[in-house]
């Protein structure tokens, strides 16, 4: 009971920024331990992350390729979980979302490419948020916990995905579970020849304008919640259902609608995929990134500034990472696996581990220069 | 008689920049019964937190029979002599209450020896003070009366010699308060003491021997009962004279518009709560329903408001049928056809908590013009009619992007009312308005609701304070185990009256 402190006193700026960075401080504290254990100097590898990810044009350009994919299933995750869903199922909504892409490509390529993108983010959306709906039913009228039904759902994709690979989507002139690629003119413009229509020359990488539906995705997502009549009505559910009912509001309509908006922002991470890098589906081509997502979104504290900056953090270690390992072969690859965990863990499970004594500290240092 | 059992002294406590109590000294004399009264908010329940060992003063001591005492936990609490009944009483549901009651000083591992020793202890114990409680019943079978009675045995078994009672008399019928009013005074006949934190006046009237009347964190005043009365007491309190009668012209009843016809309903576990209800509400009147909680009152009042389905029955609304065993409007439905519901339980149903100030004064109304257009909030047009409601309705601090959790109970109520009232529905159900709500704001409510009634609205309000039922009602009903068991035209009706029925006893 010590620990009691005014809670309306807390400065945003303390449980919005001090709180996040100090738990990120603290994980990259022990990852540095870990390096030290294996014998590597922490600091020359905190050194080689920072040139890996913003030191040279293409590794910026990774690390913004990451962050966009991370934007997307960090996104998706913060809908549901203002509805108080909590949506794990972006890796298979995503999944769904490429394929979505994909046929889209195909079977609309006679028409000019820009009608064609907008076509395919729309089928992407639409895969992706009809995988989150079955779920998403079964939650709101059949009471199905979406944390199972999601999870199950992920294997499902998995599943389906491999089949639809191998025996009617592949291309059989190859032996490896992909399909054919899409028509060329139908390819997102990579960054790299954005920039050179400006007059720029710069090197490879994957960074194309999914990048730019990302945060379009950002400012679509905080205007749905906080501007919009569903936004309101889905935090009146995720915050109080038994104040929604009685306020006329439906849980089943809004469970619903929060997981289609989901399921369809997971599923956009596709257009970056699909359109943008590999130009067809490949097996399991989400990688693990609808998992992050949640761990993005945690930390963004569910809002698009937050879950922008989640994003960044993420596609930094990513990206700095591979450079690591490229550079001291001591570090593997399993090392940076070790670190985003213990990120996940610090600012995700542990979040409120060091909250109420960084809060009170702070409302302690600010009460005592307000008496002064 | 008079020395001292239970002394503080300059007692400080706050939390962050509030602080609930400030610089306390109470002196409670042994074989006393002695009162703590106060609104909400005022510190009674820290200072009583501090004694039995929950929270920690800042600064300050409490000595028992002279002696300075460290309280760090309430097992300290419980050694030093003092027994605590909470509000909410914390026993395990599934247990006896023999179980219950040794929980905690078990005193060996396999049971035999020592319980049957507690056992023996105990039955001398009920014989002693008259305690009618079967020690091998299971405490979710005994009724809210038996459950205090379970605590207060507790407490004696531990060896008591101080009793700090929690507001007690807040879930019982009036028969039951008298039991209970008689355990206490058998108690005080052996010598114990007894602490009665409550908001009642009329108890502390009757009760107790002396009263510490608190307000704002302090002690406003100590007085020996037999030489104040209720409205000293009252303007202590509130720091100044206060009404506690409502004026109220008669009514002026217009037509029958809502009506109730052999209504039924099932609660979640689906029982029976509501067991065929007839009543009809006219315009202008205001129709109390009284009856003790879990009578079937929050089934009812669900029901009515389109929240819940109803078993068989029907309800009318300007002889509309609006709700039957088939179909039945729902809530957003039925305010566009007139009618508002003011909530039993404002913290989980009648607002969210999360959401800002603003947001809830709009709430279930958001997706109507001028708060919404085309699916986005107007947040200009939302902030400024906020500020004119929080005005009127008196709602402080007047902050519309405060969180609704940081304002206390009784501006919480002032938001729902400000939001219901506003519509100038035709029909207004109202549940316990004042729950946890201080006397000022009280005396606000109750008069916005008879202004509503004078504007012609048909207004049923179910409460279990009998005074409030009594000072705002037209008409009563009184609903005993899902049926309604008796109806009267206010005038002449004591609260004696309305009790014998509330507990199911005719009165022929």
């Amino acid at each position: 009971m010590s620990n009691v402190f005014d809670k309306t006193k807390v400065p945003w700026w303390v449980s919005n920024l001090i709180v996040p960075l100090i738990n990120i401080l603290l994980a990259l504290f022990i990852s540095g331990l870990f390096i030290l254990i294996a014998g590597e100097n922490p600091i020359k590898a905190v050194k080689l992350i920072i040139y890996g990810s913003f030191g040279y044009i293409e590794g910026f350009g990774y690390t913004l390729y990451y962050t966009t994919n991370f934007i997307f299933t960090g996104l998706a995750f913060a809908v549901a979980f203002h509805c108080k869903l909590f949506n794990i199922g972006g890796e298979g909504q995503a999944y769904l979302g490429g394929l979505g892409v994909f046929l889209a490509a195909i079977y609309f390529s006679f028409l000019p490419a820009p009608i064609v993108w907008i076509l395919a983010i729309l089928f992407a959306a639409v895969f992706g948020g009809l995988w989150a709906f079955i779920p998403a039913y079964l939650q709101a009228y059949r009471g199905s916990h979406v944390v199972i039904t999601t999870i199950m759902f992920n294997f499902i994709a998995s599943a389906l995905m491999v089949y639809l690979l191998v025996d009617v989507i592949r291309d059989t002139n190859q032996m490896g579970p992909k399909t054919v690629a899409i028509s060329k003119d139908l390819w997102f413009p990579m960054f790299r020849e954005v920039a050179q229509f400006f007059g720029f020359k710069i090197r490879y990488s994957t960074l194309n304008i999914s990048f730019f539906l990302a945060i379009v995705a950002c400012f679509f997502v905080w205007f749905l919640i906080w501007k919009t009549k569903w936004g309101y009505e889905m935090r009146a559910v995720g915050h109080n259902t038994k104040a929604a009912v009685y306020a006329g509001i439906s849980p089943h309509k809004n469970i619903i609608i929060a997981m289609l908006i989901s399921g369809s922002l997971a599923g956009l991470l596709g257009v970056n995929e699909v359109l943008g890098v590999h130009h067809k589906v490949i097996v399991n081509f989400p990688a693990g990134y609808g998992f992050t997502g949640i761990a993005v979104a945690l930390m963004g504290r569910n809002h698009p500034i937050g879950i922008f900056l989640g994003a960044m953090l993420f596609g930094i270690l990513y990206q700095g990472g591979s450079e690591v390992t490229f550079e001291i072969p001591n570090i593997s690859r399993y090392m940076f696996v070790a670190v985003q965990g213990l990120i996940i863990l610090f600012a995700g499970a542990l979040e409120n581990l060091l909250r109420p004594q960084i809060e009170s500290f702070f409302v302690k240092r600010l009460n005592a220069s307000e008496i002064k | 008689m008079v020395s001292p059992i239970l002394e503080l002294s300059k007692i400080n406590k706050s939390f962050g920049h509030v602080q609930a109590n400030k610089d306390i000294s109470l002196k409670i004399n042994k074989g006393t019964i002695h009162g703590i009264i106060g609104e909400n908010g005022a510190g009674k329940s820290t200072l009583m937190s501090i004694v039995f060992g929950l929270y920690q003063a800042d600064s300050g001591t409490i000595s028992i029979n002279g002696n300075i005492i460290k309280l760090k936990s309430p097992r300290d609490s419980i050694l030093s002599g003092i027994g605590m009944v909470h509000q909410h009483f914390m026993l395990v549901e599934n247990f006896t209450v023999l179980e219950n009651i040794i929980l905690g000083f078990e005193g060996e591992l396999v049971f035999g020896k020592k319980l049957k020793e507690a056992k023996e202890k105990l039955l001398k114990i009920c014989k002693k003070y008259n305690l009618k409680i079967e020690l091998d019943s299971i405490i979710s079978n005994l009724s809210i009366g038996f459950r205090q009675r379970v605590e207060i045995l507790k407490a004696l078994y531990r060896d008591a010699q101080i009793f700090i009672l929690d507001e007690p008399t807040g879930v019982l019928t009036p028969q039951e308060v008298d039991d209970l009013f008689k355990i206490l005074r058998s108690l005080q006949e052996e010598e114990k003491t007894i602490v009665l934190i409550t908001h009642k006046l009329n108890e502390i009237m009757e009760l107790t021997n002396e009263v510490t009347v608190m307000r704002q964190g302090k002690v406003a005043g100590l007085k020996r009962t037999n030489s104040t009365n209720k409205e000293e007491l009252a303007e202590m309190m509130v720091g100044r004279s206060v009404l506690l009668n409502v004026n109220k012209s008669k009514s002026a009843k217009g037509k029958s518009i809502f009506k109730v016809s052999n209504l039924k309903v099932r609660d979640e576990l689906n029982v029976l709560r509501v067991k065929g209800v007839d009543f009809e509400i006219h315009e202008g009147e205001i129709l109390g329903l009284a009856g003790v909680t879990g009578n079937g009152q929050t089934e009812l009042l669900e029901a009515l408001s389109g929240i819940r389905k109803v078993e068989s029955g029907e309800v009318k609304l300007f002889n509309e049928k609006i709700s039957d065993n088939n179909n039945f409007l729902n809530p957003k439905e039925l305010k566009e056809k007139g009618l508002a519901h003011v909530p039993e339980d404002r913290q989980r149903m009648g607002l969210v908590t999360n959401f800002k100030a603003t947001e809830n004064l709009i709430f279930g109304y958001h997706h109507k013009h001028p708060f919404s257009k085309s699916s986005i909030m107007m947040e200009d047009k939302i902030l400024s009619y906020s500020k004119k409601a929080m005005k009127e309705f008196d709602v402080r601090p007047i902050s519309p992007n405060l969180l609704t959790s940081n304002f206390s109970g009784g501006n919480q109520q002032k938001l729902i009312l400000s939001r219901e009232l506003d519509k100038n529905p035709k029909v207004l159900l109202v549940g316990q308005p004042t729950r946890g709500v201080d006397i000022g704001a009280i005396e606000f409510i109750h008069q916005r609701l008879i202004d509503m009634r004078d504007k012609g609205a048909a207004i049923l309000l179910v409460s279990v304070e009998l005074e409030e039922i009594l000072s705002l009602s037209d008409r009563i009903v009184v609903m005993f185990d899902g049926n309604i068991v008796g109806e009267k035209i206010n005038e002449n009706i004591t609260e004696r009256d309305l009790g014998l029925l509330m507990a199911g006893i005719k009165n022929e």
